[in-house]
């Protein structure tokens, strides 16, 4: 468990969040003028389309996020590995915002398209239902005072929030819904043109880096309050 | 031609409100965080310096302290 030293891992966050900070502005410029400026209207829907450049990667990274923080839990309750929860609990937090905007913009971009701001559609409703689970996620670590209670209640909410991943990502298959069906694909083809893929892939980027910079800073906090905990055992 | 672009034929105010509403929530998480960290910086140097002598010296073996201590340049990020 070499790789998992905190030692480490705190050295090299101290020393790496600058340079990701810069690198996130970066790419996130580029990504911006790729966004707004360069990428074509949609035939159908003009300009609406350009809200996709923030709402489709908050989506990916949102779900991507709630599905390594239930992939973290499962290897605590097989490690034992308190390292692994605290991983957990310093992603979630952008994890959760990213679910916020990606419900937000997909209710701005509604408007314009379907008529509507909400719809009890099966894709808007399930990553509302992703989001009260990290909601849940989040608070249990504000409530619960007992750590070994609070690990365990975290990671089964994790666990068992992890069910409705699949459920957000095939909703659009399994179900009739005013959602679109997936337009990007990694096993069949994607039917997105590169000149709207590009920009797609360059904000993504700059979520990524993003989740990155937030996830270090609060690893960092959280280390750092273990040890405050520490010295007062002095 | 700046009026054409905010306006992007009538779908301006959903597409700018969108990207406002996703970089205000970047800024607002990135600033609570950064506060929250600073708050326990500060609480660890407060009580690094609050030891007596030879505690101090059992917290300075400790390389984790040490690194807490050598990040100065972190809050001006």
């Amino acid at each position: 468990m070499k790789f998992f030293n905190q030692n480490k891992i705190l050295n090299l966050s101290f020393k790496s969040q600058k340079i990701i900070l810069i690198f996130f502005l970066l790419i996130l410029s580029i990504g911006l003028f790729e966004a707004l400026v360069l990428s074509p209207e949609d035939y159908l829907q003009g300009d609406a389309v350009r809200i996709m450049y923030v709402h489709v990667p908050a989506a990916w990274m949102s779900l991507g996020i709630f599905s390594f923080i239930a992939f973290l839990s499962i290897l605590v309750f097989i490690f034992k590995n308190k390292n692994f929860i605290l991983i957990a609990k310093s992603i979630a937090p952008s994890g959760f915002i990213f679910n916020i905007i990606a419900l937000v913009t997909g209710s701005i971009w509604g408007k314009p398209t379907w008529g509507t701001w909400w719809a009890w559609d099966a894709r808007i409703t399930s990553m509302l239902i992703l989001a009260l689970f990290y909601l849940m996620y989040l608070m249990a670590w504000r409530i619960f005072e007992n750590k070994n209670y609070v690990l365990k209640v975290t990671s089964l909410i994790a666990i068992f929030g992890s069910i409705n991943v699949p459920i957000v990502k095939f909703s659009v298959d399994w179900w009739s819904t005013l959602h679109q069906p997936a337009s990007v694909n990694l096993i069949s083809e994607t039917t997105i043109h590169s000149s709207m893929l590009i920009p797609l892939c360059i904000m993504t980027a700059a979520f990524v880096l993003f989740s990155l910079l937030i996830f270090l800073m609060k690893y960092n906090t959280e280390l750092i309050k273990i040890k405050n905990k520490g010295l007062d055992r002095l | 031609m700046i009026y054409n672009f905010l306006n992007m034929d009538g779908y301006g105010l959903y597409v700018f409100s969108s990207f406002i509403f996703t970089f205000v929530s970047f800024a607002g998480l990135y600033l609570i965080i950064k506060s929250q960290l600073i708050k326990e910086q500060k609480k660890f140097k407060a009580k690094f310096g609050s030891l007596t002598s030879d505690k101090v010296l059992a917290a300075k073996s400790q390389k984790i302290n040490k690194e807490i201590l050598a990040a100065g340049t972190f809050s001006k990020i």
